[in-house]
């Protein structure tokens, strides 16, 4: 396990390498000069050079890089063009409720999506198994920023019943756990959780419908097990990849939270990004993708590390 | 006389068959596609999407730019404007026909080129395998280190709201899937023993790939690409509808349900259409794509 833990740790390494690669290289790729946001339009050349000495953009790439990288893993990831602060401040501020978000509707599409996914495995071809189906194929194809502004139109604007944007009253950006805090975030997490209901619905139904198929069952039947004896065994072999893919899910939320939090304007990370977008505050931009991709980097990896931990079957070579 | 008729066999079952060929592969895909009521359903919904975007300017009974701020958010079933009218005046029917002309293409688009730029790679890097596998591999593997939505998020934002930038980050985002099932399969056909026997009868390497590589390989890159399109269409309209892709005043369904966020307290209704046009072709591509995979019985 220590040597699998060993290997799995230094493949995550290049791979978080070439993430930070492609994080720097945003601001590269964007037009025009990285200071087109800072610099008034009629500053004088020596202005420019000036600054651009300030920020570091004179020295070659491989050095900038290096100096982005030394600064980041100190903690310190520039500072917003926009508002002037720290920028890992601001995300650190962001992160917290992005991540409150995603947890929330993570577990809450997992229950649906395992709740649909067993009954459909169980029940093949019945008409439940037909509805649940159903059910998997508009989660997964809904856009989920027009069910979210549905949503709205539904609860918050014809029945009045939940607030339509922000994370609690008042516009208040931290959330507290009380009922004025939770109401705002009813809307915003069940619209996010469709996306993984849908696809743990479809894959645990496979999973269930072939784990069901496999000798061992009738052999646990003859045996004498009762059917909530062999469920158990089921949810045992189901249990590894149910786990992967919820996982990769939250993961997926984290970094896919921008256009449900621009829906709802909750202030996370996707609204953060949404700002830096439209004030072309570059380092804002870079510093919040930096740390999402990352986040995501370490989730395959604890997602990898308890599946095996789990799953005797996976080989360990 | 009539006996001798009487003599011939009558039950047909006792009749000598004719030999008949085998099946193909093709003609089952056929049969097993044609059983699938609701994939042929979802394939006629597509072809109308592609027919209503390529004869928009036929079908559009109004111009869809043109736009009179005395008659902003009708109603649906307003006499004249079936569908209501939009936050500048718009006919939203003629919109909407004219949004799948931009809502088709900037789906369809970016996985079509990520199928050609992902299947080379992950053919090259299948059949070439070792160190030059790796190398590329694991290339692809940064980007697909990055979760889907933000990826395309950063790089459309980097390079700024429009078409072309919108098309290349979300090309950018399909070609690592595509890249890895590409090489997986491209692994295991290189394997095969009909590629062992080409390779000592002394055909070489693109001879290889292009006839007994290629065949068995492009199909089910080809159904995985498919299965990405939906994914594809709520992707891009979601750029535009966060101001990164189409701009206004192009008619998109992303786009147009983002101008319209504003009037969900007075038209709700037609604040909801363009939502809805994203979601019936999204649902068609994904039951068109798993009919596809079924028939074609393809496990990727």
């Amino acid at each position: 396990m220590l040597t699998y833990l060993g290997k799995r740790l230094v493949y995550t390494i290049p791979i978080v390498i070439g993430v930070s690669i492609v994080c720097f290289g945003l601001v590269h790729i964007a037009p025009g000069d990285p200071l087109v946001s800072v610099l008034p339009p009629d500053a004088s050349e020596q202005l420019k050079q000036q600054m651009m000495k300030a920020y570091g953009f004179d020295r070659p790439y491989y050095e900038q890089f290096l100096l982005w990288c030394w600064r980041a893993l100190q903690g310190d990831l520039g500072t917003s063009i926009a508002t002037g602060r720290a920028v890992s401040s601001e995300v650190l501020r962001a992160v917290k409720n992005t991540l409150l978000l995603s947890f929330v509707a993570t577990l809450l599409g997992f229950f649906f999506g395992l709740l649909f996914g067993f009954v459909a495995g169980y029940f093949r071809n019945s008409p439940i198994d037909k509805i649940a189906s159903i059910l998997s194929v508009i989660g997964v194809s809904v856009p989920h920023y027009w069910l979210g502004m549905v949503l709205v139109i539904i609860f918050s604007v014809q029945l009045n019943w939940l607030p339509p944007t922000g994370a609690g009253p008042g516009g208040s950006s931290d959330w507290q756990p009380d009922w004025a805090h939770f109401r705002h975030l009813i809307l915003p997490a069940v619209t996010m959780s469709v996306i993984p209901m849908g696809i743990v619905a479809r894959t645990i139904r496979a999973l269930v419908a072939d784990i069901l198929s496999q000798d061992f069952v009738p052999a646990l039947r003859a045996k004498g097990l009762s059917e909530f004896g062999i469920f158990g065994h089921v949810v045992k072999n189901a249990a590894p990849t149910a786990l992967a893919v919820m996982g990769l899910q939250l993961g997926y939320l984290l970094g896919g939270s921008i256009l449900i939090e621009t829906v709802f304007s909750w202030p996370g990370t996707g609204f953060l990004l949404n700002a830096a977008i439209f004030q072309r505050d570059l380092p804002l931009l870079q510093g919040t993708i930096l740390v999402l991709a990352l986040f995501f980097v370490l989730l395959n990896l604890i997602v990898d590390v308890i599946q095996t931990a789990i799953d005797p079957r996976i080989q360990r070579s | 006389m009539t006996s001798v008729a009487s003599l011939l066999p009558k039950d047909p079952a006792k009749t000598v068959a004719p030999i008949e060929r085998s099946p193909g592969y093709w003609s089952g895909v056929i049969k097993r596609f044609g059983k699938d009521k609701l994939a042929i359903a979802a394939g006629i919904l597509v072809l109308l999407l592609i027919l209503m975007a390529v004869f928009a300017p036929l079908i559009a009974p109004m111009d869809p730019y043109a736009g009179r701020t005395i008659r902003r958010l009708r109603p649906v079933g307003t006499t004249g404007f079936p569908l209501g009218t939009d936050e500048l005046g718009r006919d939203m029917l003629s919109r909407l026909i004219y949004g799948a002309r931009y809502s088709l293409m900037m789906g369809v688009t970016p996985v079509l080129m990520a199928f050609g730029v992902g299947s080379l790679i992950g053919i090259v890097a299948g059949y070439v395998g070792g160190k030059t596998n790796t190398v590329m591999m694991r290339t692809i593997d940064v980007f697909y280190a990055f979760p889907s939505v933000l990826l395309a998020v950063a790089l459309s934002g980097a390079l700024g709201a429009g078409i072309q930038n919108a098309l290349v980050s979300l090309t950018v985002v399909f070609i690592p899937p595509i890249a890895r099932v590409a090489e997986a399969v491209t692994t295991q056909v290189r394997n095969r023993d009909y590629v062992e026997a080409a390779r000592a009868s002394g055909a070489n390497g693109l001879t290889i790939i292009r006839v007994h590589v290629l065949g068995n390989v492009l199909g089910p890159i080809f159904v995985y690409a498919t299965g990405l399109i939906s994914v594809s269409m709520i992707l891009a309209s979601g750029l535009s509808f966060l101001g990164l892709g189409v701009r206004p005043p192009e008619p998109e369904w992303g786009l147009m349900l983002n101008t319209l966020r504003t009037a969900i307290y007075n038209q709700p209704l037609v604040a909801a259409l363009p939502g809805v046009m994203i979601f019936i072709t999204s649902i068609s591509f994904n039951v068109l794509a798993d009919g596809l995979r079924n028939a074609m019985d393809v496990k990727v």
